[in-house]
This record gives C-alpha cells, sequence and structure tokens, in this order.
C-alpha cells in the first residue's frame, strides 16, 4: 500500500498541471453539484417550515364532558404519526377569535353565546406530514364519538406534497447529471494519465509487474484527485454561501458531516471513474 | 530453457515475420541472434517474453508454454527473465538506483532485501558511485549498464538483449559485451540480438542468423562461428 501511495502521489509531481487540471475540475463539477445540493437543503429547509404548520384540527361535539377529552387526548398522543396534541377550549377559541379578527369585534361584543366549538389540534411528526398520512390520521379521528368534525386544509397539503415530489426529482435527476459529468471528466483525466504514462507502464510490465500492481496508483491517485476536488466544491459552495448570506437573504449551510460526504462523493467518484477508466485503457497501453 | 518449436508469426497483415522458427536455448548458454533490420530477431525476442504469441507452433519458457498462457502467468514468466533494450527504457524521473529497485518492488520484494540487492547489481555492472544520478546524467554506455543491472537484480535465468550496443560508441560497446560476458560466465544464459557482425566475431559464442525470418545459420549445427562469419 506505501508502494501504491508513493506511486499515486508521484503522479502529482510529475505532471502537476495536469493535476490541478484534473483537481480544478473535479471541484468545479462537484461545485455545482454542491451549489444544487445547497439550493435543495434550503429550499427542503423551508419546505419543513412550512410543513411544521400542517396540523390537524378535531372539533369536538358541544358538551363532551372534559374527562372523556382528556382520554381521547391520551388515545390520540399514542398514535404513531402524532407529535402533539393541544385542546383548546370554547372559551380559549372565542378568546383566540377575537385577537386574531380584530375587524370583526363588533360582532363578538354582540354574541350573547360562545358559537365557537371546543377543538384538539394535532401536530403530526416530521415525515408524516404529506397528505397520505395527514388523511389517515384525520379518517381515524373521525371515527371518535364526540366529533363533529375533523379539518387539516387538503388542497394545501396536496400541494406540499407536490412540491416536495418536484424538488425531489430535479435535485435527484440534476444531481446525477453533474455527478455524471464529474466522473467523465476524473475518467478522462485518467485516460490522459494512463496515456502519458505508457512508456511507464511498458516498462513496468517488462520488469514483471501484474495488472493489478499497474492498475492500483492510478485508481488511488483517481480517488485522491476526486477527495481533493471534492474539498475545493465545499470550499467554493462556502464562498457562494456567504455571498448570498451577506448580500440576499439568509441561507444555511452544510454541515459538518453534508461537507464530509461532498469529499466522500468526490472520493468515490473518482476510484469508481478511475477504475473504470484504466480498466478500459491500460490493455490498450 | 528456451524452446521455440516450428514457429510461425504472422503479421496483421498476412506477411509472416518468422517462418517455421526452432531453437533450443540451454541453460547457460551465450547466442547471437544476428540478421539485418527487420530479420525477425526481435520477434523472436518479443515471443520469448510473450510480449507477442505466435501464430502457429509454441514457444515454451522455463516452464511456461505458449499453449494455453494465461494473462496473470506472464508477469510471473518475465520476472525469470532480464531484458535490456537499445534505447535502455529507463524511467526518467528516477535516479539508477531506483529505476533498478523498482524491478524488485513490483514483485513485492521486502525493503530490507531490496537495497542489499541494488547495491550489489551496481556494483557488479560497476555503477555503484552513480547510484544516485538520474538517467540523464549518464552517459549512454552508462544508461545502458543501469539497464543491465535492473534486467539482473531479479536473478534472472536468462537475458535478453535486443540490440543493447546499437545507440552506443565503440568503447561503450566493448565495455557493455564485456558486462554481458561476465554476466554469462556467472550462469545466466544471454540471448543477444544485433546485427553488429564485429561484436559476433569477438566471442566464439553460438550464432544463429535469421533471414527474412527464417533461420539460415544455427553456428552448433553447422560449421564454427567464427569461420563462416569471416565468409558470409
Amino acid at each position: 500500500m506505501r508502494l501504491t501511495l508513493r506511486e499515486a502521489l508521484l503522479s502529482f509531481r510529475r505532471a502537476p498541471v495536469l493535476s490541478a487540471l484534473a483537481i480544478t475540475t473535479i471541484g468545479f463539477a462537484l461545485f455545482v453539484f454542491g451549489l444544487f445540493s445547497l439550493v435543495a437543503l434550503n429550499l427542503r429547509s423551508t419546505l419543513g417550515e412550512i410543513e411544521e404548520r400542517v396540523e390537524v384540527v378535531m372539533y369536538l361535539t358541544r358538551g363532551t364532558p372534559v374527562e372523556v377529552v382528556t382520554v381521547a387526548i391520551g388515545d390520540i398522543q399514542a398514535f404513531p404519526e402524532v407529535e402533539s396534541v393541544n385542546f383548546v377550549t370554547e372559551d380559549q377559541a372565542l378568546e383566540r377569535a377575537r385577537q386574531e379578527l380584530v375587524e370583526f369585534q363588533g360582532i363578538f361584543e354582540d354574541l350573547t353565546a360562545n358559537p365557537l366549538p371546543a377543538s384538539l389540534e394535532i401536530r403530526l411528526k416530521p415525515g408524516f406530514r404529506d397528505s397520505r398520512n395527514v388523511s389517515a390520521v384525520a379518517d381515524r379521528l373521525s371515527g371518535f364519538r364526540f366529533v363533529e368534525d375533523v379539518r387539516f386544509g387538503r388542497d394545501w397539503v396536496e400541494k406540499l406534497d407536490r412540491l416536495r415530489d418536484i424538488a425531489g426529482v430535479v435535485g435527484l435527476v440534476i444531481g446525477a447529471a453533474f455527478a455524471a459529468a464529474a466522473m467523465m471528466i476524473i475518467a478522462t483525466t485518467i485516460r490522459m494519465t494512463v496515456l502519458a504514462r505508457s512508456r511507464e507502464i511498458h516498462i513496468m510490465r517488462l520488469v514483471g509487474a501484474t495488472d493489478g500492481f499497474i492498475r492500483r496508483p492510478f485508481i488511488v491517485d483517481g480517488a485522491i484527485k476526486g477527495a481533493l476536488g471534492g474539498v475545493l466544491a465545499v470550499v467554493l459552495c462556502y464562498g457562494a454561501y456567504l455571498l448570498v448570506s451577506r448580500g440576499l437573504f439568509e441561507a444555511s449551510f452544510f454541515t459538518g458531516q453534508q461537507a464530509s460526504l461532498i469529499v466522500l462523493l468526490g472520493t468515490v467518484l473518482g476510484l469508481t471513474a478511475s477504475a473504470a477508466s484504466v480498466g478500459r485503457h491500460l490493455p490498450r497501453v | 530453457m528456451i524452446r521455440l518449436n516450428k514457429v510461425f508469426k504472422a503479421f496483421p497483415k498476412g506477411s509472416l515475420a518468422l517462418k517455421d522458427v526452432s531453437l533450443h536455448v540451454a541453460k547457460g548458454e551465450f547466442i547471437f541472434l544476428t540478421g539485418h533490420s527487420g530479420a525477425g530477431k526481435s520477434t523472436v525476442l518479443r515471443l520469448v517474453y510473450a510480449d507477442q504469441l505466435p501464430t502457429s507452433g509454441t514457444v515454451r519458457v522455463s516452464g511456461f508454454s505458449t499453449a494455453g498462457l494465461k494473462r496473470r502467468d506472464i508477469p510471473r514468466l518475465r520476472r525469470r527473465l532480464g531484458i535490456v533494450f537499445q534505447d535502455f527504457r529507463l524511467l526518467e524521473d528516477r535516479t539508477a538506483e531506483e529505476n533498478v529497485a523498482f524491478a524488485l518492488e513490483v514483485t513485492g520484494t521486502r525493503r530490507s532485501v531490496i537495497s542489499a540487492k541494488v547495491t550489489r547489481v551496481l556494483t557488479q555492472v560497476g555503477l555503484a558511485t552513480k547510484a544516485n544520478q538520474y538517467p540523464r546524467e549518464l552517459s549512454g554506455g552508462e544508461q545502458q549498464r543501469v539497464a543491465i543491472a535492473r534486467a539482473l537484480v531479479n536473478d534472472p535465468l536468462v537475458l535478453l538483449a535486443d540490440e543493447p550496443t546499437g545507440n552506443l560508441d565503440e568503447r561503450a560497446t566493448r565495455g557493455v559485451f564485456q558486462l554481458l560476458k561476465d554476466i554469462n560466465a556467472t550462469g545466466t544464459a544471454v540471448v543477444l540480438a544485433t546485427h553488429d557482425l564485429d561484436l559476433v566475431r569477438q566471442a566464439p559464442f553460438r550464432t544463429v542468423e535469421l533471414q527474412d525470418g527464417a533461420i539460415v545459420y544455427d553456428s552448433r549445427e553447422d560449421e564454427p562461428a567464427g569461420e563462416a562469419l569471416v565468409e558470409r
């Protein structure tokens, strides 16, 4: 392994310009990929914030005893999808309406009795905030005896679903396209290196080097270039993030783990592309 | 040790590089392989180190046979051979010592062993003091000595030399030839492909002459080499 690493690092010393070019190109390909990931990440966090507002409201029949409601709250909280249940009494509902609907203040003052029902506001756990899960929970809630109505803004939740699906598909397609571009760049770079070192490969063969022995440094070389390209991409992404955060709007950046993932992706792409490229071109040298 | 049996080798376009060549090289033997350019000398050597395979016939080298030779067998076969070329084929960005060590590194030899072996062969070829010099800092004769040291470091059964003196002046040629004779004296067989008849006349070794891909003369089977070559 020591020898493989030495040979791989030698390629940087032998062809510094080609190596720097390869790392920069891989870096830029992964940078575009990273930028897209940043957009996706920020979009997802915005979607997440909107999703947090998804809740199912269960209106209770007037006169439902508090003990019954308390038992129901316990039951609902035991649903696997449910994060929290908030009981809003009739009085609290009226108070809230008074505060929120200032323009109807006059109407509220003329009221002799409270027309608003008590309700349970049910928030779902992340991952269950899509229309299928929300509908399923709403259906189950409708089964309680003291329920007058269950509402959750079906249209709105469905739109959110579609937005999430589109973001996912577009992310996957564009991400795959850039990953493929990065791989092709790495493969071409390795091919150039193989051709540039054809004389050396020939000599290695003459002195009895096995194909595996010849191949290994190229693969390690590709992996190192991929990793360095990944690091460069993270640095460039950070620059772009600073630019946007300071000049345009507050955005979030990758976590340490996500940044490491980009470097790891670069490494894996470099490794795979160089293995494929060297496997294809070595027999021809 | 090396046996070519009824070997034919066709070029891709169909013309024949070798025609019905049968040749046996015994252990410790020194053979001159002579003939004009294009006579087939290099092709014979390339068949021996499995750079090419015969179109028909078989080539056997130290237990390996081209019949059924697998790709993974080729490195193991070549480790039993030492190969030297006219253009030296050294790695330009490595010192003489590193060039020689490289041949051992590819075989997975331990580091501690490599150092001692490299010093031994560089001393044998007379380059112990130039171990740290790069090929460009060495003369042609010295570069060829490095190439010979590299070929020797794996203790080969046979040294294949393809026009090793082709790029050298007369003095360097004499030096390299003497070195090859010394190596042969230690028991390593040498197959020296050359068109330099002056070189051939300098030693009474077996001479095999190729012409248009066929063996036209073998001193072991015909008249004494020195005499025949003077007349030819």
